[in-house]
């Protein structure tokens, strides 16, 4: 019958694909290289942290993003969550007088509960997942602003019944984003690094990663094979708002106050991630390790062109160039036909 | 076109293309004259697919020429082929035409997309496509949105668009594959008309009874060169021996009448309102095939017993106890698996995927099981397939080959490993030989009848052929409702296809569409 398909052996792999396979980890030390070669503060450690921190944030909502494409959705709501987690920690803090454990609480829930009702849209109501992440993404957008009037929250800060807020930002909670463990590692780096951990652990060594990622390539085989499969997107979506609302909270206790523009790139910038990542390996799907790596990767290039004074509009500029670049590399230049 | 008849309209020579290590075409060579029907025949992964997207223009040849009347051509892209005269109508009836558009603006459409002038009228539309229509006599609601179309009449405006466009070459790749034989029988009468009118007709099918009602000739591919050629009348066994490479006797188990104690059945089923009730017991060991018309009602059964859909009235029973699931992960846990139709859609995974490989596949619905605390270990997936590779004869390089790189005899193996990997008691199969080889299909057999130690099988296949090969009793379902195949012990064959044939005129005229 088939007598080709069993005598040939598998084919080396080529150079092409060795070379696409780990291209973005080649890029990433070429970049490291040069920007060191350009500019040798930009290799100290205090300043690799620097960066690491500056794209924890991204990488975190990156993650979320990246779990609900793997069940085959899409969570256009993670950049208004986290914003919106930034305003109700505030809140939380300076007007209810909560402390940092209440407040960490509350926002977590918080995210997973606008998380559940993303996925009940979607699995209950049947509202296609972009559609559904999109409209919370407005109503977040505005209810944020709805219990201060549209101001920021501050410490002592008028409210719009005429009131004064009487509560401050706990300390404590300020550790979160601004201290460092032994004085090197700021914590959210060592947050994204556990959320990465605990995120590839799940989708690439468990059998609920493999389900997830089965109802991303064929949700009817998935539930032909006994998979429930409404569950596992609900909780696709619990996982990414929980994981948005963590990733607003770094920034409210980095940042120190309730800033309404807080997390306004940082839909796009997760997104951005999660599809770098999928040139990572050339893996051709979200996967975490490229979600973070592709953060990294594009916090390292604005960080090092930032060094050799490169103006900051300049910024979206460059990530719309390496997204373009990746994407290619993943789907087009030299992909074998099948 | 103009052809005198025996003149060659297309010749392939010598042709060759690869596809990485793989040779898909080593050679091969194949004429089709004005107002002839070749059957194209071949196993899966004989090259046939491969040939047929190198005369359409979708992939180029690595060596070799192709002459089309008399002149050498290459084709860059599909449209190339159709300008010069090569019309391919594809076994995805669902391509052969734009969803949204009516009968009319399909049966323009290449007027439409591209030579046509660039005002369009209803009018001047409906006009046209009556001229198109009547060069095959397609009678069809010119109103009518392409997407409520059968699949048989789909297909008939894919035809009627390349006569329309022309075309002196006529591919046909399974046309027959989801047509019932009535709707087959049209086709063919289409398909002598355009012979007679000069055009050359390639034909692509496994069904032999097809091809013995129309093929002029036969040309048998194996390893992607033409190794034998049948003219009129076709020795079938002989030409399914050379698509094989070796004999097949096609040995009907039906006959023993089990005596196994009863495992599942089925009292007072009525699968739509007004159905004729049934009752079926299925025994402990027993193949039991149903057969009959598309959209008579098989899957239907099948699915209500995996609990994808509720029976109008009657009630199942298994292992003496009442069983009625809600789902697929009820009917997994107490041993009821399906094989759902059209394995990609049902089964498989696309290859990027983790989990897309063999070990994988298998694996899906037992993870639970497998793996209670979450946790996977792909040694266990990776054992469970090599001794499936091993057992059913699966040809593939290791367990974490994805099945794309697998013919669709072998991905079908595959999908019959995966549920044969946990004890089963009702295994439910839905045409679980669709797009499946003779050689295969074999293996296949082998595998469903040599794992029938205390559970049972209920087939639904649309094959009476195949019904014959693989089970111990053959039923036919007519009308939503079940009745014993007269006579299937004596008449073989012959006496299977009558009775569904009967089935057939009658369910035609009043059975649901699809």
């Amino acid at each position: 019958m088939t007598d080709h398909a069993a005598s040939s052996s598998k084919p080396a792999s080529t150079f092409a694909e060795t070379a696409r396979k780990y291209a973005l980890f080649v890029l990433l030390a070429l970049m490291l290289v040069g920007f060191w070669y350009a500019q040798p503060a930009f290799i100290n450690s205090a300043n690799l942290f620097s960066i690491l921190q500056a794209v924890s944030v991204v990488a975190i909502l990156g993650v979320g993003v990246s779990i609900t494409m793997s069940a085959g959705g899409f969570d256009l709501s993670v950049g208004s969550v986290a914003a919106s987690s930034v305003m109700a920690a505030s809140y939380a803090m300076v007007v209810l007088q909560m402390n940092a454990f209440e407040t960490l609480g509350l926002v977590l829930l918080m995210g997973a509960f606008i998380g559940l009702v993303n996925g009940l849209l979607i699995v209950r109501v049947g509202v296609p997942d972009l559609l559904a992440t999109l409209s919370t993404m407005f109503l977040l957008a505005g209810l944020q602003l709805i219990p201060t009037g549209g101001r920021s929250i501050t410490a002592g800060m008028m409210l719009p019944n005429g009131t004064t807020a009487t509560g401050a930002y706990d300390p404590a909670f300020l550790i979160l984003g601004r201290g460092r463990l032994f004085d090197t590692v700021p914590y959210p780096v060592i947050v994204m690094a556990v959320v990465a951990l605990l995120a590839w652990f799940l989708m690439e060594r468990t059998r609920w990663g493999r389900v997830f990622y089965a109802i991303g390539g064929n949700e009817t085989a998935a539930h032909l094979a006994g998979a429930p499969t409404k569950a596992y997107r609900l909780w696709a979506y619990v996982i990414s708002g929980t994981l948005a609302s963590l990733g607003g909270l770094i920034v409210a206790s980095r940042v120190g106050r309730g800033d309404v523009s807080a997390g306004n790139s940082l839909l796009l910038d997760a997104v951005a991630a999660a599809l770098i990542g999928f040139a990572v390996l050339d893996k051709r799907r979200p996967h975490v390790l490229g979600t973070v790596l592709g953060a990294i990767f594009v916090g390292v290039l604005l960080n090092g062109l930032t060094m050799l004074n490169a103006p900051y509009y300049t910024q979206d500029f460059v990530k719309g160039v390496v997204l373009v670049g990746a994407l290619a590399l993943t789907f087009g230049l030299g992909k074998k036909k099948r | 076109m103009p052809a005198s008849p025996n003149q060659i309209v297309v010749s392939v020579r010598a042709i060759e293309k690869s596809f990485g290590p793989t040779r898909a075409l080593a050679g091969a060579d194949l004429v089709v004259e004005a107002g002839e029907i070749v059957a194209l025949m071949g196993a899966n992964g004989a090259g046939k697919s491969t040939l047929v997207k190198i005369l359409s223009g979708s992939i180029s040849a690595d060596a070799g020429t192709i002459l089309l009347n008399g002149k050498i051509v290459s084709f860059a892209s599909p449209g190339e082929a159709q300008a010069a005269g090569i019309a391919t109508v594809h076994q995805a009836t669902d391509q052969a035409g734009a969803a949204g558009l009516t009968v009319a603006e399909n049966l323009t459409l290449n007027e439409l997309c591209g030579t046509g002038s660039f005002f369009v009228s209803p009018r001047s539309t409906r006009k046209r496509a009556k001229e198109i229509a009547a060069l095959i006599d397609l009678d069809l609601p010119l109103d009518r949105d392409f997407i409520d179309l059968r699949p048989a009449e789909r297909q008939l405006i894919a035809i009627a668009r390349a006569v329309a466009a022309k075309a002196s070459v006529l591919i046909l790749d399974e046309p027959t594959s989801s047509l019932s034989a009535t709707e087959a029988d049209r086709l063919f009468a289409v398909l002598r008309r355009l012979k007679e009118s000069g055009i050359a007709i390639l034909y692509i099918s496994h069904r032999t009874g097809d091809l013995a009602a129309i093929a002029d000739r036969a040309v048998v591919l194996r390893g992607g060169k033409v190794v034998a050629s049948f003219a009129r009348p076709i020795d079938f066994s002989a030409a399914i021996a050379a698509m094989i490479g070796r004999t097949l006797d096609a040995s009907a188990h039906a006959g023993t009448l089990s005596t196994a104690p009863i495992l599942a059945s089925i009292r007072k089923a009525r699968i739509i309102p007004g159905a004729r009730p049934f009752d079926l017991d299925l025994r402990s060991g027993e193949v039991v095939a149903i057969t009959g018309t598309l959209g008579s009602g098989k899957s239907r059964l099948l699915r209500a017993l995996f609990g994808l859909e509720t029976l109008v009235e009657g009630s199942f029973t298994l292992d003496g106890k009442p069983w009625l699931s809600n789902g697929p992960a009820r009917s997994i846990e107490n041993g009821v698996f399906m094989v759902a139709e059209d394995r990609w859609a049902s089964s498989l995974l696309p290859p990027e995927i983790p989990g897309a490989s063999i070990a994988g596949t298998i694996a899906l619905p037992h993870l639970p099981r497998w793996f209670p605390l979450g946790i996977l270990r792909e040694t266990r997936e990776r054992l469970v397939a090599s001794e499936a590779i091993g057992r059913l004869g699966i040809k593939a390089q290791s367990p974490d080959d994805t099945l794309d790189q697998l013919s669709g005899g072998n991905q079908q193996k595959v999908v019959l490993a995966r549920w044969q990997a946990a004890p089963c008691r009702l295994l439910l199969l839905d045409e679980p030989f669709q797009g499946v080889d003779v050689g295969a299909r074999a293996d296949l057999i082998a595998a469903i009848r040599n794992s029938q130690s205390g559970s049972a099988t209920l087939i639904a296949t649309s094959d009476t052929e195949e019904a014959l090969e693989v089970a111990d009793r053959i039923l036919v379902m007519r009308d939503h409702s079940l009745y014993e195949a007269d006579g299937s012990q004596e008449g073989g064959l012959a006496a299977v296809i009558g009775s569904v044939e009967s089935a057939e005129t009658r369910a035609d005229g009043t059975g649901p569409t699809s």
